[in-house]
């Protein structure tokens, strides 16, 4: 079996201990950038070809990502290696305490179809950086992608260290039968519990991005210039990154009713200026990944109660795969569209009667990866905060939260667990190996047996840090 | 006259009990009762006071449960646990602020933060050979972070999980926090259940079941397990201060019968003999000519292990490799410490984690082989353990052995302080606690971005253009110049 082969070659060059030299780890990571500058329109072809993806668009979500989250994670890497020191109390002086940041070993990385550039090599970042060899398995639902990881990576990356392999489910599958010593995995919660069951057996440890309907909560401005800023966030934000088929697209929103008729307006302007006036005249904009998806999007719009809340849009070209952007108003709660996950160019907008009213809406949903809240209620936002549960929350805009390196990115219950992104991706590949050093003296007679009263004493005291108790009790001045 | 017969009924906790449990828990959460800094301070204090009041009795649990001397309960269990909750109720207030994060031009203007916030209701299972610490230590961290808990003690430790029912009954916010005693029926109805965390303490096996159950619910799990933890002992050491750290860390530590206890030992073939006599002097010492009447010593657990143990030191490989010790008491069960002598690699005392009394020598020709053998068997051990005064071979040690945890120059200290994060690596585990690691392991960090509605990047929306391109990548780039030069061109264009 290929697989186990190329796995077996992966652990022989970590207990080689190449890739822990942090000068093997800054080489692969600008052999990275080189490999992403040297190839930007073979990428923006890749791109076109599996989702209909604009340049600026691949530029914007995918290369400009990957060279920004390398060069920063060059920036910053002696420091992340550096042991951390742990301040220890005076009983155990003298002594050192740190936690020194060690690789797992040779980790499995699934990347998900939607974003295949950066959701493979993100993480492969965060993975090379921790000092680990990796296992990459892009998604074949970008077989364009997928190709070019495949065919480019050994050109410019250590392929005894790195290794990309492609497939359908079967080669998933095949695997999940190895041993890892961490999975990262990208996708739906669905899939997310087969890889999780199959680490249980190994005890491999996981981290999960998966996804939920993240919601967007607007709330009525104190400006027409703020409103049409927030239509332009929301209308760039949901149809800008591939078509709506991302798991921090917005899903749905919540508006007041009295307001509805206004935000559907500017979206609706907004959708024309950006994306072009129908389906005919649509640029700048992605398609849906391949047919099945093509057919759920549209099986969402076939019934009849969510096909009459269609407020703009809805038609579809199943040659092309696209479908245009489409907003509903108040469909069915019960109706697919609004139980399941989206992903994909519709825009329900769920009416309410107070904005406050959104909070409970969305605690009746499991958590998303994000909340999105337009408002400029101070206490509103802290009521968001205080009673939701979800991976991020973004005030005032869409999508940027992605781009900030200083901000863990992960879920929360449905969505997922684990997190990375800057630093976050280092320590989601580390194992943090807790080191104490101590010296022979002082020896502390009362650690030892055979106990008495006086030595229980003496270590109660010692526990509370009560060195003067200790120091009376030495003297014979307490009782013990 | 007849007498009419009693029928005692079993109350059986079966899935639809603890459907029922989560329930009730998850309603409570919802309704906020666990969120306030309030609640969880009062929960904390009321668990100091539950140990203030009840010492005698935890004693006395543990001794019945396990023979634990008294200074072991008292300090290893009782006084951590005091220590942990201490901690928990000075800081909580500072680990619940929001971390305040950097943001950079990519998403100027903006501010971002950290904020720490309850996964909701979490179950916690806890292992035998420290049935009142596991517990309840992990309980520390669960209540400081806001969550409502189940806890499961080890049916192995019957008094002291008995007595745990009671306490926290009596002192405890019950709607909010309970414990469910009972074996494996009981645990695997809680495990069908969804959780929002489950902290297991145990050992291998049963963490691959507590994962996959974890598994169908998406369920984040930290897995405290053990694994051999090793003890390289080099020459030109303090020898007799070497000695008694591993002795209080081997034997003073339920006998052996705890995760982090020294499993083996690896010497050099010179150094050996100083080191078996030194270990058999302060043993004496320690526990007297006949240790099995020691008071100072915890008996085995139960007759499995009694059983599981004697296997150990019969077979045949290893039968005749005994130079100290080997004394058994099978009505009591009680093994007396006992050392081996170049034992073989492929013996069984060799290939499972011991959790006994029992310590193995392993020799090698310089000390410097030792990292082999420790990397040989592909397991990370819990911890690991040197004794050196050579600057370069603690180095080494510290760079190529993983382990969950290292000490140089003393064994299990690092245990108690909770500045240093307490987990595995590999088959000794995934996650941590202690400290304000066992906040934040409780605890969903969640990320928030707030953003102002003023400089509207016009480069993010379409139409797209190759001006805007070129914009893109000098803004991704991060040069105020290259911004600069393409906003320039931009204008040029």
């Amino acid at each position: 079996m290929e697989e186990s082969v190329a796995v077996a070659e992966l652990r022989e060059t970590f207990k080689s201990g190449r890739t822990r030299s942090v000068a093997w780890r800054k080489n692969q990571l600008r052999a990275l950038i080189d490999l992403i500058n040297e190839n930007e329109d073979s990428i923006f072809k890749a791109l076109h070809q599996d989702l209909g993806k604009h340049p600026v668009e691949s530029y914007r979500d995918e290369v400009g990502v990957i060279l920004k989250s390398a060069s920063y994670t060059l920036s910053c890497l002696d420091k992340w290696v550096a042991p951390r020191k742990s301040e220890l109390p005076w009983l155990l002086f003298p002594a050192k305490g740190e936690v020194q940041p060690e690789p797992l070993g040779v980790v499995l990385i699934f990347a998900s179809w939607n974003f295949p550039i950066t959701l493979a090599l993100d993480p492969l970042i965060g993975a090379i950086s921790a000092g680990n060899t990796v296992l990459l398995k892009p998604s074949e639902l970008a077989p364009a992608c997928l190709s070019f990881l495949i065919e480019t990576i050994p050109h410019y990356l250590d392929n005894k260290a790195i290794k990309v392999v492609g497939g359908r489910v079967e080669v998933a599958e095949r695997l999940l039968q190895l041993k890892w010593d961490k999975i990262f995995f990208t996708g739906s919660p669905r899939v997310g519990r087969l890889v999780m069951a199959a680490a249980a057996r190994y005890l491999t440890p996981v981290t999960l991005e998966l996804g939920a309907k993240c919601p967007a909560i607007v709330d009525i401005l104190s400006s027409p210039f703020k409103t049409k800023v927030a239509a332009k966030r929301i209308v760039g934000g949901k149809w800008g990154p591939c078509t709506g088929q991302a798991c921090i697209s917005i899903d749905y929103l919540l508006v007041e009713e009295k307001f509805a008729s206004t935000l559907i307006e500017l979206l609706k302007k907004y959708i024309k200026r950006f994306y072009g006036e129908n389906i005919k005249d649509l640029k700048s904009i992605a398609r849906i990944v391949n047919k099945h998806n093509f057919q759920r999007l549209h099986n969402l719009l076939k019934d009849p109660n969510v096909a009459a809340s269609v407020v703009y849009g809805g038609s579809v070209d199943e040659d092309k795969l696209v479908i245009e952007p489409t907003i509903l108003l108040d469909p069915p709660l019960d109706s697919e569209i609004m139980t399941e996950e989206i992903f994909g160019p519709l825009l329900p907008i769920i009416t309410v009667k107070k904005i406050e009213e959104s909070i409970d809406f969305i605690n009746s949903k499991p958590n998303p990866l994000v909340i999105y809240a337009f408002t400029e209620d101070e206490t509103f936002k802290k009521r968001i905060l205080s009673e939701t549960s979800s991976g991020t929350v973004t005030f005032n805009d869409s999508m940027i939260q992605f781009l900030c390196d200083t901000l863990p990115f992960g879920g929360v219950g449905q969505s997922g667990f684990g997190r990375y992104h800057g630093k976050y991706s280092f320590d989601t590949f580390s194992h943090e190996k807790a080191v104490l050093h101590r010296g022979f003296f002082p020896e502390l007679e009362p650690r030892y047996p055979p106990w008495t009263n006086f030595k229980l004493m003496f270590i109660k005291l010692a526990y509370k840090f009560d060195y003067l108790g200790l120091i009376l009790l030495m003297m014979g001045l307490k009782k013990s | 006259m007849i007498m009419a017969s009693e029928v005692e009924e079993k109350v059986v906790f079966d899935t639809e009990s603890a459907k029922e449990v989560v329930k009730e828990l998850r309603a409570n959460f919802v309704a906020g009762k666990t969120k306030s800094y309030e609640w969880r301070m009062s929960q904390l204090i009321a668990m100091l006071k539950m140990m203030e009041e009840n010492e005698p009795q935890i004693v006395a649990a543990l001794r019945d449960d396990l023979s634990k001397p008294e200074l072991e309960s008292s300090i290893y269990e009782i006084a951590m646990l005091k220590k942990s909750c201490g901690m928990a109720l000075k800081e909580l207030k500072h680990w619940m602020m929001p971390e305040k994060a950097k943001t950079s031009l990519t998403t100027f203007p903006s501010s971002a933060a950290i904020v720490s916030e309850p996964l909701g209701v979490v179950l916690v299972i806890s292992a035998w050979n420290y049935p009142f610490l596991l517990s309840l230590d992990p309980v520390v961290g669960a209540i400081a972070a806001g969550n409502a808990i189940v806890l499961k003690p080890s049916e192995i430790a019957p008094a002291t999980a008995s007595l745990l029912a009671k306490l926290v009954v009596d002192y405890l916010d019950s709607s909010c926090i309970k414990v469910v005693e009972g074996a494996v029926p009981e645990t695997s109805a809680l495990l069908e259940q969804k959780w929002d965390k489950i902290l297991y303490t145990g050992n291998g096996r049963v963490a691959r079941i507590v994962m996959a159950a974890a598994a169908k619910h998406l369920t984040p799990v930290v897995l405290e397990l053990g694994g051999k933890s090793p003890v390289i002992v080099d020459s030109g050491i303090n020898l007799k201060v070497a000695t008694r750290r591993i002795i209080s860390g081997k034997w003073g530590c339920n006998n052996g019968q705890a995760c982090i206890s020294p499993d083996y030992i690896i010497t050099t073939k010179d150094y050996a003999s100083k080191l078996v006599d030194s270990f058999k002097c302060d043993l004496e010492r320690f526990y007297g000519k006949n240790p099995l009447e020691s008071r100072d010593l915890s008996r085995i657990v139960n007759s499995n292990h009694f059983a599981r143990l004697s296997k150990l030191l019969d077979e045949d490989k290893v039968s005749g490799k005994i130079v100290h010790g080997g004394e058994r008491d099978k009505t009591n069960l009680k093994i007396a410490p006992t050392i081996l002598l170049d034992v073989p690699r492929d013996s069984l005392i060799m290939n499972e984690e011991i959790f006994g009394p029992l310590l193995p020598i392993i020799l090698v020709d310089k000390v410097e082989d030792s990292f082999d053998v420790i990397n040989s068997s592909g397991m990370k051990p819990l911890a690991a353990y040197l004794f050196t005064n050579n600057n370069k071979l603690k180095e080494k040690f510290v760079e190529t052995v993983s382990a969950g945890g290292l000490v140089v120059n003393d064994t299990t200290v690092h245990l108690a302080e909770p500045s240093l994060p307490f987990g595995g690596v590999g088959d000794s585990g995934m996650g941590a606690y202690h400290g304000k690691f066992s906040f934040d392991t409780f605890s969903h960090k969640k990320a928030v971005l707030y953003r102002s509605f003023a400089c509207d990047a016009f480069i993010r929306y379409p139409p797209y253009t190759r001006g805007k391109l070129r914009l893109l990548q000098a803004f991704f780039g991060g040069s105020m110049l290259g911004i600069i030069r393409a906003v320039l061109g931009w204008f040029k264009a």
